[in-house]
């Protein structure tokens, strides 16, 4: 304010302009915490009222009372999952799953940018688009023809994959292979040319270029393309539903939904405990890497 | 080490031809500067001994072996770069032997030939830092460094210190002569700056729209440039370039610039000239050191003038002078006691001795 002071006395038009421009800053200031603080309430109070239910006994949901206070806590609702079979399987499939669909997708798709970014071939840049084209086509639309063609499969071979939890190891990297691969393609492109021409005149072979240079060099796009797949296939619920169906081979999001609605009887209470628990190890994840999220983000959007 | 031939060399880019038929032969140990205006195929020319651009036509021969579709890894060449083009997540150290350590060289040989380049260097103690933790020109020595322990054939520069300020690149213009003189590999750098070619060069090539326009040392291309482009290019401030022609006058050959302004030739650039058509448009081409004040004593073959100076750069030692002669603008060099001052008419001398006279359709100096 004093600098401001001090202009004024020498430059009077000046020092409007400066006091103007320092007052639209408070006001957008001040309009985007307000902004900030509605969406964080609008987004935190859903799992706000999960934790609060989660703490709740059946009876206590049910009562009329007061639904945002509990009155009688009790951790039975975790006792009872945590100890069950069946929410240890799902809980189990689920981290198989993401686990490996991560390797398969990250296996697939580094190459495969690193090819697309950096190996001029034929049709090269159609296929980069092509890729990121193939991610827009919406998932609603995808899985009744794979479906079938698992059908067909199973027939032909006799090797039956519908119904077992590994067939979502093909089916989820058909959505984590596009966006990862493109997210990489945008990272790997922001690395100046000259540092792979001297690692090939320094005598590396194309793939160890992509392995000492390109991905310790491109971590943070790596992570961010990590978390993504991770994200998915640990949150997917349509394919998981269709594909899977015996209690054994269910990931949590549809165990969840399949074994604690038993016709119109909701165990609302286990129901949000076990969102509860199916959502911490995302973030738990994004809560480290959350940095690393943001600028493999970033640099992917802006290069891409 | 070994030497380097390029024989009729083109790139071609689709339509564009960035290098059109070039032959240049390197000898061993050499250190031989491309220079040139940007877009002339230097760097192009470069990266096609490297190997990093394919040759459209032609032959390319490092220590007698053509080496056309060799590899770049093969080749047996370091490159250094404008960028630098360090890898930023390993040390100074692991930078300089990442060449030796996919080549799987013992540690112990690897470990002397960094701490050596880095001796050289002078980059000892950085040699446990990232590339983000060092200045411009450490980074640069860097490079160098990871083009010296390899110890290869070759070492290629491209415009590796157009990235520095101005007082660094004249230390690391030191440098890489100092570097050249101790390991002796031989050298082809690229630049854009005339005075990095001309001082760092044994030779110089000088490229202008995808060809050669003169080949030789700093010295006979500036005492004896055969082109218009090649008498512009080296130098700085540039030759002037005034239009003239010849004419005999009392049975003595006169060069005329204007109406009023015209000189008698020495004697033995008049012999020189004697066969070239009266008729021809030509070009007087002098540097600025042989225009200056006119001393009371005048040497034979040097002759006076008057002008009008427009404007004066005094530079401590000299003062460059401007003046206009027939619409275009000349630079003189004057002694900074001569009282030159814009605006003021002021008696000059141009040393005919060293004159260059230029076919002005054809660039040819004659």
């Amino acid at each position: 304010m004093t600098s401001t002071a001090v202009i004024d006395k020498a430059a009077p038009t000046r020092a409007v302009k400066l006091r103007s421009m320092s007052r639209d800053r408070t006001w957008a200031l001040r309009w985007s915490y307000f902004f900030l603080t509605l969406f964080a309430i609008f987004a935190l109070i859903p799992p706000l009222y999960m934790l609060i239910t989660s703490l709740k006994t059946s009876a206590e949901i049910s009562a009329a009372t007061n639904p945002w206070w509990v009155y009688h806590p009790t951790l039975s609702n975790y006792v009872e999952l945590l100890t069950s079979n069946q929410f240890l399987t799902f809980f189990r499939n689920s981290a198989l799953v993401s686990i490996f669909v991560v390797t398969i997708t990250m296996l697939i798709s580094v190459p495969a940018a690193f090819a697309l970014a950096r190996m001029r071939f034929w049709g090269s840049a159609t296929l980069a688009t092509g890729v990121f084209l193939t991610y827009l086509i919406p998932e609603t639309l995808l899985f009744l023809p794979l479906f079938k063609m698992f059908v067909v499969f199973g027939e032909l071979t006799g090797i039956q994959l519908i119904n077992k939890w590994y067939v979502l190891l093909i089916v989820y990297p058909t959505l984590t292979v596009p966006f990862c691969t493109w997210i990489m393609i945008g990272y790997f492109a922001s690395i100046p040319k000259e540092l792979d021409e001297a690692a090939i005149i320094d005598g590396a072979t194309w793939f160890q270029t992509l392995t000492r240079i390109f991905i310790p060099v491109a971590l943070p796009g790596l992570i961010a393309a990590t978390i993504f797949a991770f994200t998915v296939s640990w949150a997917q619920f349509l394919y998981p539903l269709v594909f899977t169906t015996s209690t054994e081979q269910l990931v949590l999001p549809v165990g969840i939904i399949t074994t604690l609605i038993k016709g119109d009887v909701f165990a609302w209470g286990q129901i949000m405990t076990g969102a509860l628990l199916g959502a911490a190890p995302p973030l738990i994840i994004y809560a480290f890497l959350m940095d690393y999220y943001i600028a493999g983000l970033t640099a992917g959007a802006t290069k891409g | 080490m070994a030497d380097v031939t390029l024989r009729k060399v083109v790139k071609r880019y689709d339509e564009v031809e960035a290098v059109r038929g070039i032959d240049l032969d390197i000898a061993d140990h050499e250190f031989v500067v491309l220079v040139g205006p940007s877009g002339c195929g230097k760097s192009t020319t470069l990266r096609m001994i490297a190997g990093l651009e394919d040759i459209t036509d032609g032959d390319i021969m490092i220590g007698g072996d053509v080496v056309n579709d060799v590899p770049p890894k093969d080749r047996d060449i370091a490159m250094v770069f404008q960028n630098y083009a360090l890898y930023p997540h390993m040390t100074v150290a692991e930078n300089m032997s990442f060449g030796l350590r996919l080549k799987r060289y013992p540690k112990a040989e690897i470990k002397t030939r960094v701490d050596e380049a880095a001796r050289m260097l002078d980059i000892v103690e950085l040699v446990d830092r990232k590339p983000k933790q060092l200045s411009g020109g450490q980074r640069q020595r860097v490079a160098m460094g990871r083009a010296i322990v390899r110890n290869p054939k070759v070492f290629l520069f491209d415009e590796p210190l157009s990235n520095l300020d101005a007082k660094l690149r004249v230390q690391m213009r030191i440098e890489i002569k100092k570097v050249h003189q101790k390991v002796r590999t031989t050298t082809v750098y690229v630049t854009h700056d005339q005075v990095e070619a001309m001082t760092l060069a044994d030779r110089v090539v000088v490229m202008n729209n995808g060809r050669i326009e003169q080949i030789g040392t700093p010295n006979e291309l500036y005492h004896n440039p055969a082109t218009r482009f090649v008498a512009g290019f080296i130098g700085s401030p540039a030759m002037n370039f005034m239009s003239c022609r010849l004419e005999e006058i009392g049975g003595k050959m006169h060069i005329r610039l204007t109406d009023r302004i015209v000189f008698p030739l020495p004697p033995a650039r008049a012999e020189r000239y004697k066969t070239v058509s009266r008729t021809d448009k030509l070009q007087l081409g002098l540097r600025p050191e042989h225009i200056t004040e006119a001393s009371p004593h005048a040497e034979p073959g040097v002759e006076n003038f008057d002008a009008v100076l427009d404007v004066i750069e005094p530079m401590g030692m000299e003062t460059m002078i401007y003046f206009i002669i027939d619409g275009a603008e000349i630079c003189g060099r004057v002694n900074p006691n001569a009282d030159a001052r814009a605006g003021a008419p002021m008696r000059l001398a141009i040393d005919l001795n060293n004159m260059h006279l230029l076919n002005e359709a054809t660039g040819a100096v004659i």
